[in-house]
């Protein structure tokens, strides 16, 4: 398939964002004084998307993964921080400049149901989108309607139907269509199959890998599932509470990861091969509340690795080999010749 | 440590699950139509089973229909046989005294299966004060003794919390504490860790299998994910359209399916070796249970079918060895090797 993209080509940037949300306090405690508390979903991330490349973004619930995706298509104001585009931090683009940022840079939702209008059929859902971007001149809309309806294969009598009337994947379908017809240059798509049954989850992955070779589309995908990511992502960055602790190329990033908590990840999605079981839990506790978030490195109250230093000094992410970067104390933690040993002695 | 698998033994024979022929059907505004039909599985003493199927396979209606939580106005047949009983047919009150203390149920949320105004404690202590003679304060030992064997930390200090107190993951521990209260010998756990994340899902399978070890009880397991049967499964049930079409050993359904459509499930699941490769995907989407097909349900979406397919129903053969219930299973076998 298409190798991997250059280097130079940063299409989409993300710079030191910050994001927080108030959290919920009652007026009592606000009269009597208490600190404002407040939620913090991302802590400073930045990262690169490069023209032509799916990033895969992964992480379980409440680690910002879809407050970054939201903030990268400026859904989501950030408190400080930038999201660069063209050259342009996103915020500060007005009037038209916006509208083409809009364009330039759209977004599926996980929930069909919910990003749908009801009450539009399709025809309706797919003619908005390409009127409000001017796409096609009004008379050539209808022909637009069909080729867009063929190219994520749906029959052409799919037009006239309610958002109601189709299945799960069908839904998904329409609304990468939508997204489609305005002929974006970077596809956000947040859990954009969690909600399908597996076989219909496979169908809208062919899809969308096919559509991204064919109208060379720059893929930001964001999932739980490290099966899914793995399958369809150059590069893949792990988020935890608000920070990516670790982002590299799919296959050194799966094959030797580089921190605890991709490895501890890795190591819970359960494997398809029932000869390799373990009977041990790979990551111990919970996820801490982003209200209050732990010390020093996030992850150290549920690592096996930590030590005296994880609790006061926070680890920012370092370099582990060509744009392999990961956020721990322990540089040597995963390094090729140490996995070995390492596997030696889980067999054992 | 109060759990001692042996005492229990001797006052109960080992108990065997026998389903036969179980079909439940529910009243439509299109009419009646069968979300389970005709199954059959056994479930051996210390064994885990997986029934594993999409959504609307009927795998969570047989997993009620065997403790008759079916909807009211189901209609059940066939034989669910535990031990000498019949559950089907058992008295009302019979079937209250097996419900809880020789089969629990554990459920996908559990926050709508817990009680919110009720404390951790008072819902074991309710279950423990049915099922055992123990008294108060005994029940409040055995009830953070429980907490204790389910993981959550500090077991004496929360079990007093409401439900609402607790994580995702620490409720769906305290929902396996209220059904291990009373030690019974089946558990039906129906997608208990599809709503957690996957660390959490994770300690929660690994806690099952531990309890299984230690309390020597069997589980059926009800789940969409393969993953989760490959790492905890003995032996896996696959259903399509209210039918089992494949069961086996959970190593030999992986290694070979003989089902079409088990063979499609497993290549849908992304491998590793295989990036940004299509997927082996099953084209179309399940039948819906008012418009079934005929002959072999799966035939409309199945590339291995004939005119045979259409016409004639193909039927599973044999329960505990690894049987499909398909008739082009030599195809599907010279497929799977073709892959390699």
């Amino acid at each position: 398939m298409s190798g991997a993209p250059s280097k130079s080509a940063a299409v989409l940037e993300v710079d030191k964002l910050h994001v927080r949300f108030a959290a919920r306090q009652s007026v009592l405690k606000r009269l009597m004084g208490e600190p404002k508390r407040q939620v913090h979903a991302l802590n400073g991330v930045s990262l690169q998307l490069f023209r032509g490349e799916t990033l895969g973004i992964v992480g379980e619930s409440g680690c910002g993964k879809s407050t970054l995706a939201r903030a990268m298509v400026g859904l989501i104001p950030p408190d400080s921080g930038e999201v660069i585009f063209d050259g342009k931090d996103i915020g500060t683009l007005r009037g038209i400049e916006r509208r083409r940022f809009n364009r330039r840079v759209q977004m599926i939702f996980q929930d069909p149901y919910g990003s749908l209008n009801p009450r539009m059929t399709v025809r309706q859902i797919l003619t908005e989108a390409l009127t409000v971007h001017r796409m096609r001149p009004r008379p050539a809309i209808a022909a637009r309607v069909a080729e867009l309806l063929d190219l994520v294969r749906l029959p052409p009598d799919a037009a006239e139907k309610l958002p109601h009337e189709f299945s799960g994947g069908q839904r998904q379908r329409i609304g990468i269509a939508r997204a489609l017809s305005v002929e974006p240059e970077i596809l956000i798509a947040d859990e954009l199959v969690s909600a399908l049954d597996v076989s219909v989850q496979a169908q809208v992955i062919n899809l969308l890998l096919d559509l991204q070779e064919r109208l060379k589309l720059t893929v930001l995908f964001v999932a739980h599932d490290l099966r899914l990511v793995r399958h369809l992502s150059h590069r893949v960055a792990v988020m935890y509470l608000g920070e990516i602790v670790e982002i590299g190329k799919t296959e050194e990033l799966f094959a030797a990861p580089r921190h605890p908590y991709t490895r501890g990840l890795l190591d819970a999605a359960p494997d398809l091969d029932p000869a390799r079981r373990s009977r041990v839990a790979s990551v111990r506790g919970e996820l801490p509340s982003p209200v209050a978030l732990p010390s020093g490195c996030r992850f150290h109250p549920r690592c096996r690795f930590a030590f005296d230093r994880c609790e006061q000094e926070h680890p920012v992410l370092t370099e582990r080999g060509a744009s392999h970067l990961a956020a721990c104390h322990l540089a040597d933690f995963g390094r090729p010749q140490a996995v070995a040993a390492d596997v030696d002695e889980s067999v054992a | 440590m109060l759990y001692q698998p042996q005492t229990r033994e001797q006052s109960h024979p080992a108990h065997q699950l026998r389903v036969r022929n179980l079909t439940t059907t529910l009243p439509t505004s299109k009419g009646h139509v069968a979300a389970v039909s005709d199954v059959s599985f056994d479930v051996a003493p210390g064994e885990v089973l997986g029934l594993v199927g999409e959504s609307g396979s009927g795998k969570s209606m047989t997993l009620r229909s065997i403790l008759r939580l079916a909807p009211p106005r189901a209609i059940l047949s066939g034989s669910v046989q535990w031990g000498d009983e019949q559950l089907l047919t058992v008295p009302a009150g019979r079937l209250r005294a097996l419900r809880g203390r020789d089969i629990a149920m554990i459920f996908q949320e559990p926050m709508t299966a817990l009680n919110p105004v009720l404390s951790v404690h008072r819902q074991i202590d309710e279950s423990l004060a049915v099922h055992t003679d123990l008294d108060a304060r005994g029940r409040r030992a055995r009830a953070i003794e429980l907490l204790d064997l389910v993981g959550i930390p500090a077991a004496a200090s929360r079990v007093d919390d409401y439900p609402h107190q607790f994580s995702g993951g620490m409720r769906q521990r305290a929902m396996i504490a209220i059904a291990l209260a009373p030690q019974p010998r089946l558990l039906l756990a129906d997608e208990p860790t599809t709503a957690l994340d996957v660390t959490i899902q994770d300690q929660i399978l690994k806690l099952i299998l531990d309890l299984r070890d230690r309390l020597g009880m069997s589980v059926i397991f009800v789940t969409h994910d393969l993953g989760v049967v490959a790492q905890t499964c003995d032996r896996v049930a696959v259903m399509y359209a209210g039918r089992i079409v494949e069961t086996g050993g959970v190593s030999d359904v992986f290694r070979a399916p003989h089902h079409p459509y088990t063979r499609g499930l497993l290549g849908s699941v992304p491998q590793s070796g295989d990036e940004r490769r299509p997927l082996l995907s099953i084209e179309g989407t399940p039948p819906a249970l008012s418009a079934m097909p005929t002959g072999c349900a799966f035939h409309p979406r199945c590339t291995f079918r004939s005119a045979r397919c259409e016409a004639e129903l193909p039927l599973l053969e044999g329960i505990d060895a690894h049987a499909a219930a398909c008739f082009h299973q030599a195809e599907v076998m010279a497929a799977n090797r073709g892959d390699g």
